[in-house]
């Protein structure tokens, strides 16, 4: 049982530090790259709760596909740096605040519920969360949210090819 | 319709309801149609009018000859309240019918001679459009006299009463912007309406009464009762017939009430013929003769209602004596003929009284159209002298010609002989001389005064000598002597619509007397169906007996001897001025020539009578300046100084306007107007602050965000406490 | 496995940190980067339920989580690009005339 609890807090300081060092680095890029890190030990998380599809899934598409983009993005832009000016002086402290707050009201949600989540059952199918598993769900109970998410995908690439290319038509029109 | 109800003894009874609607259809027809009409058309409906309405009186008056007792002939039921029942009803009886077939017969000739005065007055005096308006005035009043005549309760009675005063005003003001200083005519009506009213109030108060103490207003039950109420409280009936008296002194012109009658000659001469000779002012007769009931039961009111009329008759008599407009003798001599006929229905000699009101409606009537006739014959006299350059010049025209005054007058006797003739027999009609109409009813009058109340007697006798005087004076005034004027020299005769009524009258005037000779007594027996005389014909038969002269079946030939040889005493002595005195006076200068011979005999007494006694003069300083004076002072001291422009203005009005600027000022505008411009301008300005919230930061948006999370959550979280 | 809070704790943790970033960073891109993390956060929770109830349902909506991820940073990214050709800035602070 320890071995879990060790696994479980290292995980989680991992992944709270590289959290925060995104939240706090000046750089974009220095964020990126800590947010590939917070994605990484969130997929070590879902492998700990028998999700290996998802584990992976989580690497390959979070981590290997949106960041990258993000990167892309940020190396095209050029905006690694941001002023230092805050336009918004109070918007901080009060931003600060309600996290606290709010983390205090999640706290004391959980506490409060300590004794009253019966824990979960150690034994589990070797099946659960197996990509074939998570197939057969998918193909059959959730198969119409499916193809609307195939729709959506097609949705999302005529949008960013839409966003983009009608700076291009106004300059040839110009000429 | 409604006359089915009458179980009627057959005859034509069931057309009484007629007499009264054919003067209103021709009213009708022309009040309606009369613009398009022509003045034949408008005068043929009118004449008919009254025309049919007398065959309906003679129906009626055959059908009584078979059965005299008369009937009531319902019509429809007009009030019905509580206790009292009042149709309208139709009576019909020997009484009744005998003023119908006066009213409707004298009214139809005047009305034919109207058609002819009317068309020359248009011409010389108004607008052609006033002839229509004329005989629907006209029609009217035969419609309201026949509709007093045929009522069977008081109150019907009273709404005819109405009817006929409100014509008489009509009428007599028809030339409304003419008469002295453009409103003189007008005046006079006005003054004949007031004096009316006044004897109203005595007619409405002794309705009251009636309805008090009977409970009904209908002749039948009051007649009935009346022993019984009269046993019970003496002093209603008393009170009651005493107040009938002033109603009737007003309607009939008698003393106190009579001012009105001389100043009606200001309209039309045929309004004169008919209302003031004739029907309305005969309507008080009526009324003493209907309520005979009542009378006999007070002799203390009878004597009243004698002594009224004896009185009347002497003084109107001596006012005549002194008067110049040929109209105001007349109309004199009206007042002082109704004093004989209220002096004799007050002794409770119904019959003489009635008899005298025919015959007196025949040669007054008479009278009064030949004046007319008279008048119009000046009136064209004075338009050919306009016309003629030489007359012209002989015109004595200081002044404006009045073609009534009879010192302009003269030997017309040959220049409008028809009138001439019609004249005198009207004349001796009125002055009592046998065998003309007036001799008869007269004699009888005084007759019956002779034993029933001596004083009244002596009275009348005078008046009968100054009757005679007077109407002397004017006919040779009018008649003989050389014309006083160029219009007289060159007056011309009226036409034959005018002069052919004044022959009709004049026959009726000559035989009319022999409605009720001696021995044959057709107009008492008549008359005794509704009248019932027993008691007074025994009283005084008894009392006759006992009097000198007192033969010939009625015929008091000691007391007809005295006033026929006192008529003739009078027109003696009437030709005697005259005639000698005058043409003595012509011998005088021209300044110094008196304009009538009793001037010298009487001096300042004939002052008195030409003045009329100065009756109006004191009636303005007594009783109308000081209510003039007083309704001045209400009317602007308290009514528009006081009460309008203080009360009124400044307090109300004032305080009113106070009161709204208290209101719009500081409360509407300040206050009110604050309160909604302030919620206004609180919300501009609440919005101007939160308009601050939309700051365009994505950020900001994103925090307000995550309030609202945070604040749900907390308060899902304090659920769970 | 742990007790299943731990995991909604730590779940929470991570999603106040995103939402600080999304609140507190004025570079657009980076805050896109706070809301991923936030996305993130929900999925967690998901596959912790989903084990602890011992349901698929929990993963398969993390498929589809992730999926509508990857398409809103597509068309996300998009935006941001075509405001800075506008603007030639991706500071939030700077796109603001939309006010009151």
């Amino acid at each position: 049982m320890t071995t879990q609890y060790i696994l479980f807090f290292s995980l989680a300081l991992i992944s709270v530090v590289s959290a925060l060092g995104m939240l706090f680095s000046r750089n974009a890029v220095y964020a990126a790259l800590y947010l590939v890190m917070n994605f990484a030990s969130v997929a070590v998380f879902f492998l700990l709760l028998n999700a290996p599809f998802i584990a992976i899934a989580q690497v390959s598409v979070y981590a290997g596909a949106i960041m990258v983009l993000f990167l892309f993005v940020i190396m095209l832009l050029g905006a690694e740096q941001t002023g230092p000016q805050q336009a918004i002086v109070w918007q901080r402290p009060v931003a600060v605040i309600l996290g606290l707050i709010l983390a205090a009201e999640v706290g004391y949600i959980l506490l409060s519920q300590f004794g009253f989540i019966p824990p979960g059952s150690a034994e589990i199918a070797d099946s659960f969360g197996s990509p074939a598993t998570v197939g057969v769900d998918l193909f059959t109970s959730y198969l119409l949210p499916f193809e609307i998410t195939s729709v959506l995908l097609l949705v999302a690439i005529v949008g960013a090819i839409v966003l983009t290319k009608v700076e291009r038509n106004t300059d040839q029109e110009r000429k | 319709m409604f006359l089915s109800e009458v179980t009627s003894p057959g005859g034509f009874f069931y057309l009484v309801p007629l007499v009264v609607f054919f003067p209103v259809a021709g009213l009708l027809i022309n009040i309606i149609l009369g613009s398009k009409f022509s003045e034949k058309m408008i005068g043929l409906v009118a004449c008919l009018a009254p025309g049919l309405s007398f065959a309906v009186s003679v129906l009626l008056a055959i059908s009584l000859s078979w059965y005299p007792e008369g009937v009531t002939i319902p019509f429809l039921d007009w009030i019905s309240v509580g206790e009292l029942e009042l149709p309208w009803a139709f009576r019909v009886d020997t009484l009744s019918v005998t003023m119908m077939l006066v009213v409707s017969g004298v009214g139809t000739l005047i009305h034919i001679y109207a058609v002819g005065y009317m068309h020359e007055d248009v011409r010389h005096n108004g607008d052609p459009k006033r002839y229509q308006r004329f005989f629907v005035y006209f029609n009217l009043f035969i419609a309201a006299m026949m509709l007093l005549v045929s009522a069977d309760n008081y109150l019907m009675l009273f709404v005819g009463w109405e009817g006929v005063g409100l014509c008489s005003y009509l009428l007599i003001g028809f030339w409304y912007e003419k008469g002295k200083d453009g409103i003189g005519n007008a005046i006079a009506g006005k003054k004949a309406f007031i004096t009316n009213r006044i004897g109203d109030f005595g007619f409405l108060i002794a309705s009251f009464l009636m309805f008090w103490y009977f409970k009904s207003f209908s002749f039948d039950v009051v007649f009935e009762k009346a022993p019984e109420v009269a046993a019970a409280a003496p002093g209603v009936i008393f009170a009651m017939t005493m107040f009938m008296l002033l109603g009737v002194t007003g309607k009939s012109a008698q003393l106190p009430l009579f001012v009105w009658l001389p100043d009606a000659m200001a309209g039309p001469t045929p309004v004169s013929a008919l209302i003031h000779a004739a029907t309305m002012v005969t309507a008080g007769v009526y009324l003493v003769a209907r309520s005979y009931a009542l009378y006999v039961l007070v002799p203390e009111a009878q004597t009243w209602v004698a002594i009224v009329g004896g009185v009347t008759a002497l003084f109107a008599a001596t006012i005549a004596v002194g008067q110049f407009d040929i109209k105001k003798v007349l109309a004199y001599s009206t007042i002082s003929q109704l004093g004989f006929m209220v002096a004799a229905v007050g002794m409770g000699a119904f019959v003489a009284g009635m008899f005298h009101l025919v015959t007196h409606a025949f040669f007054k009537a008479l009278l009064f159209l030949s004046s007319g006739s008279v008048i119009q014959g000046l009136e064209r006299g004075h338009h050919a002298v306009e016309h003629d350059p030489l007359l012209r010049k002989r015109l004595k025209s200081e002044h404006h010609f009045d073609p009534q005054d009879m010192r302009n007058m003269g030997g017309l006797r040959n220049r409008m002989k028809t009138t001439f003739w019609v004249y005198l027999i009207g004349a001796l009609a009125l002055a009592g001389i046998f065998p003309l109409a007036g001799f008869w009813s007269k004699d009888e009058i005084l007759a019956e005064a002779l034993h029933l109340n001596p004083a009244v007697y002596w009275l009348l006798t005078i008046a009968a000598f100054f009757t005679a005087f007077y109407m002397g004076r004017q006919i040779i005034m009018v008649f003989f002597g050389e014309p006083k004027s160029e219009p007289a020299a060159q007056a011309q005769e009226s036409p034959a619509v005018m002069t052919t009524p004044l022959i009709v009258l004049a026959v009726l005037s000559l035989f009319g007397g022999f409605l009720n000779l001696p021995f044959i007594h057709t107009f008492t027996n008549w008359l005794e169906h509704t009248i019932p005389l027993e008691e007074a014909v025994e009283a005084t038969g008894e009392v006759a007996a006992a009097t000198p002269g007192y033969m010939f079946g009625g015929l008091n030939l000691i007391v007809a001897g005295v006033s026929f040889g006192l008529a003739l005493i009078a027109i003696a002595v009437s030709w005697y001025f005259y005639t000698r005195r005058t043409a003595e006076m012509q011998k005088l200068p021209a300044n110094k020539r008196p304009d009538d011979p009793l001037r010298g005999v009487l001096g300042p007494v004939f002052t008195v009578l030409e003045n009329k006694y100065w009756v109006d003069e004191l009636y303005w300083a007594v009783i109308v300046n000081p209510y003039v004076v007083i309704s001045r002072f209400l009317a602007e001291k308290v009514d528009w100084a006081f009460w309008h422009d203080f009360f009124h203005d400044k307090i109300i009005v004032g305080g009113y306007n106070g009161l709204t600027w208290l209101l719009s000022k500081p409360i509407d505008t300040s206050f009110i107007d604050g309160i909604a411009n302030g919620l206004g301008q609180g919300t501009q300005e609440l919005a101007a602050t939160m308009r601050k919230m939309q700051s365009g930061f994505v950020r900001n948006y994103a925090l307000s965000v995550f309030i609202g999370v945070v604040v749900i959550i907390g308060y899902l979280v304090l659920q769970l406490r | 496995m742990l007790p299943v809070y731990y995991y909604v704790g730590l779940s929470a943790v991570l999603f106040i940190i995103g939402a600080l970033g999304v609140l507190i960073r004025r570079n657009a891109i980076v805050i896109f980067m706070s809301v991923e993390l936030m996305l993130n956060a929900a999925n967690l929770v998901f596959v912790a339920y989903a084990r602890y109830y011992q349901a698929m349902d929990g993963q398969i909506f993390v498929f589809f989580v992730m999926t509508v991820a990857a398409a809103e940073v597509a068309v996300g990214l998009a935006l941001i690009v075509a405001i800075f050709k506008a603007k030639n800035s991706i500071n939030v602070d700077q796109i603001s005339t939309l006010k009151g």
